[in-house]
């Protein structure tokens, strides 16, 4: 069913995104280049590909993140859900609630780990302490953090560790029910064993979330994801299954990245 | 990485290497039945141990390779490769010491009559290894598909051979002991023959990504046409 958006690969979950199209400008600089994707639900998408090469651009992309930037234009289509989420009608702050997003960099408020993840659901107006309660508890659980802070709530979120603080991140994100989780670099500032528990809880989530992961590390694209995106100069050079990708790339530019012979 | 190449090119080396003694293991196992030269097959037998010593190093050298530089598309399909191909070649070498042993007991009676068609059946199976080794070498497609082929023509060799030799057991009950000696070696040789086969099907899967193994020879046919 997704043939007409990933031309070489047919993935088993159906489209959680469509893209057509997709041109993104930074001023005069050009971003992205005619992207054409469907990035299947509930499942891991990884994107990869060297510095500059437009992933960071299209995952933000996917959350209308770069609406923050005044220079940037977009052009083409993103539908989620067959909604287009440029379209004058639809609403930012849903969107982004929605669709989810972590970030390279721990960023937690700086308020107590039970703050962090109540915040969300605060602005939108609950505030009974039995429901704040019930949810933080199951998304510290669900991002694999309620054992290690069920103990200390009220503590400063910013007392945890890098690790410990990017999955109080992903609480945060799981807190407001997400249907999407985008991840961008998500690991980078973590270390090996940080790194394997929030690889073991993107496998995790993906029963109930479409993820996607910019990375700069295939060894963690291949680790997480069903499949992978090739990104170059702005283009998506390659679309297919992430076996696909680690064995046998379609592609020889993909070939040449993947086996660290490109440029 | 240009020290992972290196180390590719190395590994590659090692495998040429040992795919030319088992090639010379043949050979000789061979030219000891015909010339009737038990020291000669003697001394192949002696040698095996370098095959088996390259095949322990290969094997230590791709599975060091594949935890220290994670290798991916070709490169991993060429450790895999290397890896699977090395088993095939230590069998190979197995076998011509068979012939040997079987050489060293024939030598030992009176011929049993003039060796034809087991000098042929040799010489096809040799030239399948020295062609499968340069196809895996030069990444050549056509030649590992033709190896396959030439497979076929081994299979019906051996059961000429061995139609050959029932006649003469039926006729003389003496032959027997040396009849069936000379069927082993037949049977060696196409041994050698499948491994060849083994072999030109992993350079395929290095090259194309596709497994063939196990397919029928139409599908065979069927995905070299594409």
């Amino acid at each position: 069913m997704n043939s007409a958006f990933n031309p070489a690969y047919n993935p088993a979950s159906g489209p959680a995104f469509k893209i057509e199209g997709l041109n993104a400008f930074y001023g005069p600089k050009q971003a992205l280049k005619n992207v054409g994707i469907g990035i299947p639900q509930k499942s891991v998408t990884a994107l990869i590909g060297p510095s500059g090469c437009g992933k960071s651009t299209f995952i933000r992309c996917l959350n209308r993140m770069n609406d923050l930037i005044p220079v940037f234009r977009l052009e083409g289509k993103i539908l989620f859900d067959d909604t287009d989420i440029y379209s004058k009608e639809v609403d930012v702050i849903d969107i982004r609630r929605r669709i989810g997003m972590v970030f390279q960099k721990p960023n937690p408020f700086p308020k107590s780990i039970y703050e962090n993840i109540a915040y969300g659901l605060r602005i939108q107006g609950i505030n009974k302490r039995d429901v704040l309660d019930g949810t933080v508890e199951e998304s510290l659980r669900k991002a694999a953090l309620w054992d290690e802070v069920s103990d200390r709530l009220k503590e400063p979120a910013l007392s945890l560790s890098g690790g410990q603080q990017q999955r109080l991140c992903i609480a945060r994100a799981i807190a407001v029910e997400p249907e999407v989780m985008l991840f961008d670099e998500p690991c980078s500032a973590l270390d090996p064993t940080a790194t394997a528990k929030i690889e073991d809880l993107i496998l995790e989530l993906k029963k109930d979330y479409t993820v996607v992961i910019v990375t700069h590390n295939m060894q963690q694209a291949a680790r997480v994801s069903t499949q992978t995106g090739f990104f170059l100069l702005g283009e998506l050079i390659e679309f297919n299954g992430t076996d696909r990708i680690f064995t046998n790339p379609a592609n020889k530019v993909t070939e040449e990245y993947i086996t660290g012979r490109f440029g | 990485m240009a020290i992972f190449d290196e180390e590719l090119a190395h590994l590659k080396e090692k495998i040429l290497k040992m795919g030319l003694l088992v090639e010379g293991s043949i050979r000789d196992s061979i030219k000891s039945l015909v010339e009737r030269d038990g020291e000669l097959a003697r001394e192949v037998i002696m040698r095996d141990h370098q095959i088996n010593a390259l095949d322990v190093e290969i094997d230590e050298e791709g599975i060091r390779l594949i935890a220290l530089r994670q290798p991916k598309a070709s490169d991993l399909r060429f450790i895999v490769t290397a890896l699977k191909i090395t088993s095939d070649l230590e069998r190979m070498g197995d076998l011509a010491e068979d012939i040997c042993e079987r050489a060293i007991e024939l030598n030992e009676e009176p011929q049993l009559k003039p060796y034809i068609d087991i000098p042929r059946m040799a010489e096809i199976a040799q030239g399948m290894l020295v062609d499968v080794l340069d196809a895996f070498i030069k990444k050549d497609t056509t030649a590992a598909y033709d190896i396959i082929k030439r497979d076929d023509e081994v299979d019906g060799l051996t059961v000429q051979i061995f139609n050959e030799l029932l006649f003469f057991m039926i006729q003389d009950p003496r032959t027997v002991s040396r009849a069936i000696k000379i069927t082993y070696i037949a049977k060696y040789l196409e041994r050698i023959a499948d491994h060849a086969t083994n072999i030109a099907e992993m350079v395929l899967y290095m090259i194309e990504g596709k497994i063939i193994r196990h397919m029928t020879r139409e599908d065979i046919e069927r995905l070299e046409g594409n």
